[in-house]
């Protein structure tokens, strides 16, 4: 079986060398997307200054505070964006059919609909997001301990798994109806906007809904507050912020469940 | 009798009539067409009202206590928000790349036998769709929003003349912005590239991001004048929560005709050019 194991790893490569020459083949095109990308988390980061252009605080956080929040979505976000965000995809795959020849291949659907497909433009955005973390961080005054240089790493890995869930969860909807594209957003990019900010920003159902309901708060919000030592506007207790890896493992085993039933809810169109 | 295609001087009457009857019937077309993806529209909406309550949540928090920011009160913002979820799907500022995708495949030349200028064309399956948007985008929102946000009235009656002429203009001078866009497919082999830019650069300098007003004050004038892109959301928003006196009002709606009128222009120009140098493989 171990030669299996070698043969299916080696698959998986193929594929990814496949992706990799195919879109650095146009040079040119590739540049502008590498900086293009870049671009998008530049702009959501160039937001929030600007916001602090007019206001001296946002729900009762500063400057500093409010960027270690940014940098910790910005930084999971572009990179779970970068592994498993070609999943919103799905619609086109199954409308073109290229999801049955995926079905019918000894390997996993899907690593290889993931690998097919991956973005390799966007890592320059997953490069740009660890940069304003690890800006965000040392700006921001944080009182280290061992601790807190644990969590500086494993939150944004949390947030990752976190994104990458709901990534995966959202796109399983389109084995049920397949123009609901727009209708993930809501919640992929909906969710980048909402961990931007410290959940005080928002009120209400709509607050409970996204920071509790679907656990958003746990992905940069909660973490952010350990790390920087203060106390939830909200009262909730100090350790919750080291709840993001588990909560993030949580979403991780409901999206593989969704994903199972999703795939085997499918049926091909026949086309 | 020379050579005959769209961009061509057509044979002149003097009578708009039957120019008017076509325009319309595209136009008609255009809202018939995406009147048919009753899905896609639903999911818009859920998607536009995720939006604007995080929009909303976000600029409310920047005015804080004071109550104020930008020059914007509490329900200006929230109005300014919700209002410009929905006028974003009927300027449609992102997602056209029909007329690229036309150029590529060679399908262009089916527009060119035609004997409507493309851009008039184009324009008038446009504004269909806009209409279509109109009712089933930017409606939906606004109507959500008051149940939970306390939303600006208009408290001057011309302002809703205004913002109706200015919602109109920013339409027409976001499709000109697109048109030129796609246009570049007739140059390049892939517009990934300006597409990518128009992308980044009109969603955060049309006010989409954050009220213009937010910035200093000489570059917002600047981006007022030298570029169309505040034309886009900024100025219908404004018109509509009367962030300005009326004369301002009123100067604002004028710079968007100026670009209605230059970048109509350029579209017919860019299009003239590339009829020139288009060669289309096939038999």
């Amino acid at each position: 079986m171990a030669d299996g194991r070698g043969g299916t790893l080696r698959a998986y490569r193929a594929l990814l060398g496949a992706q990799a020459r195919s879109q650095t083949a146009y040079r040119t095109s590739f540049a502008v997307d590498l900086v293009g990308n870049v671009g998008a988390t530049a702009f959501d980061v160039l937001t929030v200054l600007v916001l602090f252009g007019v206001t001296r605080e946002l729900g009762g956080f500063t400057l500093r505070e409010t960027l270690v929040v940014v940098g910790l979505s910005a930084c999971a976000f572009a990179t779970a964006d970068l592994l498993v965000g070609n999943i919103e995809r799905i619609p086109q795959y199954v409308r073109t059919g290229l999801l049955d020849a995926v079905l019918v291949r000894p390997l996993g659907a899907l690593p290889q609909l993931l690998l097919m497909d991956l973005p390799l433009r966007k890592v320059s955005r997953a490069v740009f997001g660890l940069a304003v973390w690890v800006t965000a961080v040392v700006s921001a005054g944080i009182d280290w301990t061992p601790g807190r240089a644990l969590l500086v790493v494993l939150a944004p890995l949390a947030a990752v798994v976190f994104f990458g869930s709901i990534f995966v969860a959202t796109a399983t909807v389109s084995f049920y109806w397949v123009e609901s594209g727009q209708l993930a957003n809501s919640l992929t990019y909906g969710g980048r906007d909402f961990t931007s900010y410290p959940v005080t920003v928002y009120g209400g159902w709509f607050r409970a809904l996204f920071a509790y309901g679907l656990g958003f708060a746990f992905v940069s919000y909660h973490p952010a507050l350990a790390l920087l030592g203060r106390a939830d506007p909200l009262g909730l207790p100090a350790w919750v912020g080291w709840a993001a890896p588990g909560v993030a493992v949580v979403a991780a085993a409901l999206a593989a469940a969704a994903w199972r039933v999703g795939i085997r809810h499918y049926r091909s169109t026949g086309s | 009798m020379g050579s005959l295609n769209a961009t061509v001087a057509p044979f002149t009457t003097s009578n708009v009539i039957p120019w008017f009857r076509t325009f319309w019937a595209l136009a008609a077309s255009g809202f018939r067409r995406y009147s048919t993806y009753r899905q896609a529209t639903v999911a818009g909406i859920v998607t536009n009202t995720v939006f604007g309550f995080l929009r909303c949540y976000v600029l409310l928090a920047v005015a804080g206590v004071a109550g104020t920011a930008g020059g914007y009160d509490r329900p200006q913002l929230a109005t300014f928000v919700w209002v410009g979820q929905g006028l974003l799907t009927v300027v449609l500022l992102w997602g056209w790349t029909e007329l690229a995708d036309r150029i590529r495949t060679g399908d262009v030349t089916a527009d060119l036998l035609r004997p409507v200028h493309p851009v008039t064309a184009y324009l008038a399956t446009d504004l269909g769709r806009a209409g279509h948007a109109a009712l089933a985008r930017l409606l939906p929102p606004v109507v959500v929003a008051p149940f939970f946000f306390d939303l600006y009235l208009p408290t001057r009656w011309p302002t809703v003349l205004l913002f109706a002429g200015s919602a109109t203009a920013a339409v027409v001078i976001c499709f000109a912005c697109r048109y030129l866009v796609n246009a570049t497919a007739y140059w390049l082999a892939d517009v990934r590239g300006p597409l990518v830019l128009w992308t980044l650069g009109s969603g955060v300098l049309c006010g989409l991001y954050f009220p213009l007003r937010f910035l200093p004050e000489w570059l917002y004038q600047a981006l007022w004048i030298a570029t169309p892109f505040p034309s886009l959301l900024q100025t219908p928003l404004d018109v509509l929560v009367e962030r300005d006196p009326a004369p301002v009002q009123v100067t604002l709606v004028a710079v968007q005709a100026g670009w209605v009128v230059v970048l109509l222009a350029a579209c017919r120009w860019v299009q003239r050019r590339a009829e020139r140098r288009l060669a289309v493989q096939g038999g």
